[in-house]
């Protein structure tokens, strides 16, 4: 099952050199572009790992690219998204946040169904990957 | 328009969302799908759209002197004009190596035609930026193992789509701790430079027997290095017409005594150690308006107006020390008791 979240869930994974585009838009805009990889899909996980620093300070996307190819190579059976900060006053937050890698495969969620009292049902779901510990989820 | 319309366009388009048109970009992508190659060029008229000749003339209106250097990046410019020009009909597909080093005593201008240069590279559509960041070897090497590479790497992105200006380069280089730090920077930026072309253009620039030093026992730069500037030092009336702009500058004048006292002392100051060319001249001239602002002060002579208030004289440049001092003798080990200012 494939996992979206972020501005362009619903499209195809972007091309590098699509995202290459969409990162010089937000240093364009002064946008601080930063890389968060997981391996927990959860939709409510929002605890992602950073990697390295929020870039700040940066000019042209390929600095930005370097780093996610260095990214790439260290997690590159985990989930990596890229967002960009606006820090101008009022906004402060997150501006733009897409998904620029995925594991190879990707086993999708489990629907857990719990009986409450009476004939009250509960709902859950959880990814099936997850029943590894962090690290070992999308096996190399 | 939604993202999907816009990326549709963008792939119709088969080029960047750039706001300049397509014929204004080089080439860099080497797509198949070039329908719209030209066959013929018009460089003249290209120097002019690129707005090389408005770098060239900044250059020579702005940079006293520097004949030489001057000449090298005209050829380079036209060069690269060419080569832009080649790759546009198809007869070129590489981007040409850009790295340069600039060799010269401390003074010369280095700093400023680097970004002169950067301007340049960026007007023929070289690098997409044309920032210029400018390090030394604190800013690219760290100070315990796994520093540096973290710090060089964080160098190098703020230099993307740019020029990264690396001063007194030899430094990186330290022969004699085999443990040194450096080593490791070097390596990243090799790398960086070979693999990244496209991206970032490097110009090291230091003093000409130590950066040929550098290059000897770093063959991996030399050969990575196309072009190889070397700039003279001033000649004393070069000198002279530089302090006279950087003094018009400021809105300050000299008088006519002035003028050549400024002369005399160009020439004294030429003799003693620590002569930093265009750095020195504008020290001293920093140090004039010291003094003429003292002498203001302290004459007292009723109220001042405008003339009297950008008007460096004679005395103010005569005071220093450098007239006093015998050639040779080091201006740094004086006293400071004795005489208050340090001449650089």
């Amino acid at each position: 099952m494939r996992v979206t979240q972020g501005t362009f869930s619903f499209l195809p994974d972007l091309t590098d050199e699509q995202i290459t585009k969409q990162v010089q838009y937000c240093l364009d805009n002064g946008w601080a572009v930063n890389l968060e990889y997981t391996d927990d899909p959860h939709p409510r996980n929002t605890y992602w790992d950073m990697w390295g620093h929020p870039m700040f300070d940066i000019e042209d996307a390929a600095g930005v690219m370097m780093e996610l190819q260095s990214c790439r190579k260290a997690f590159g059976d985990r989930y990596i998204r890229m967002s960009a900060f606006d820090s101008s006053h009022g906004w402060e937050s997150v501006k733009l946040s897409f998904l620029v890698n995925r594991p190879k495969d990707e086993p999708g969620f489990r629907l857990r169904r719990q009986e409450g009292h009476g004939r009250n049902m509960r709902y859950t779901t959880e990814p099936y990957a997850d029943a590894k510990p962090e690290g070992e989820r999308y096996g190399v | 328009m939604s993202y999907l319309d816009q990326l549709n366009k963008q792939s119709k388009e088969g080029r960047g969302s750039d706001s300049e048109p397509a014929t204004e970009k080089p080439a860099v992508v080497e797509t198949a799908d070039e329908a719209d190659t030209p066959t013929t060029v018009d460089l003249k008229r290209e120097y002019e759209k690129a707005g090389v000749r408005d770098v060239l003339e900044e250059l020579d209106r702005e940079l006293i002197g520097l004949a030489p250097v001057k000449k090298r990046i005209r050829e380079t410019a036209a060069l690269l004009l060419v080569e832009r020009a080649r790759r546009r009909l198809g007869l070129a597909h590489e981007t040409p190596t850009l790295h340069m080093s600039f060799t010269g005593n401390p003074g010369t201008g280095k700093t400023t035609v680097a970004l002169k240069m950067a301007n340049l590279l960026h007007r023929l559509g070289y690098i997409r930026k044309g920032h210029l960041v400018s390090v030394t070897r604190d800013d690219l090497v760290g100070q315990y193992i796994g520093h540096t590479a973290p710090k060089t790497k964080e160098i190098l992105k703020k230099a993307m789509g740019g020029v990264l200006f690396i001063d007194e380069a030899y430094y990186l280089y330290r022969p004699e701790n085999e443990r040194d730090y450096g080593q490791e920077a070097i390596e990243i930026l090799l790398q960086v430079m070979e693999n990244q072309r496209d991206d970032l253009v490097v110009i090291l620039a230091g003093y000409a027997d130590r950066m040929d030093r550098f290059f000897e026992s770093n063959p991996g730069f030399r050969s990575r290095i196309a072009h190889h500037i070397d700039f003279p030092d001033y000649s004393d009336n070069e000198l002279l017409h530089i302090a006279i702009g950087m003094l018009e500058r400021q809105n300050y004048h000299l008088t006519e005594e002035a003028k050549a006292t400024l002369a005399s002392y160009i020439e004294h100051r030429r003799q003693q150690p620590h002569f930093a060319n265009a750095r020195s001249i504008r020290n001293a001239l920093d140090r004039a308006r010291l003094r003429q602002a003292n002498r203001l002060f302290e004459g007292d002579t009723g109220p001042l107006d405008a003339e009297k208030l950008s008007e460096i004289a004679a005395e103010d440049i005569a005071a220093s020390r450098v007239f006093r001092q015998k050639p040779g003798l080091n201006a740094e080990y004086v006293h400071p008791e004795r005489d208050e200012e340090t001449e650089r």
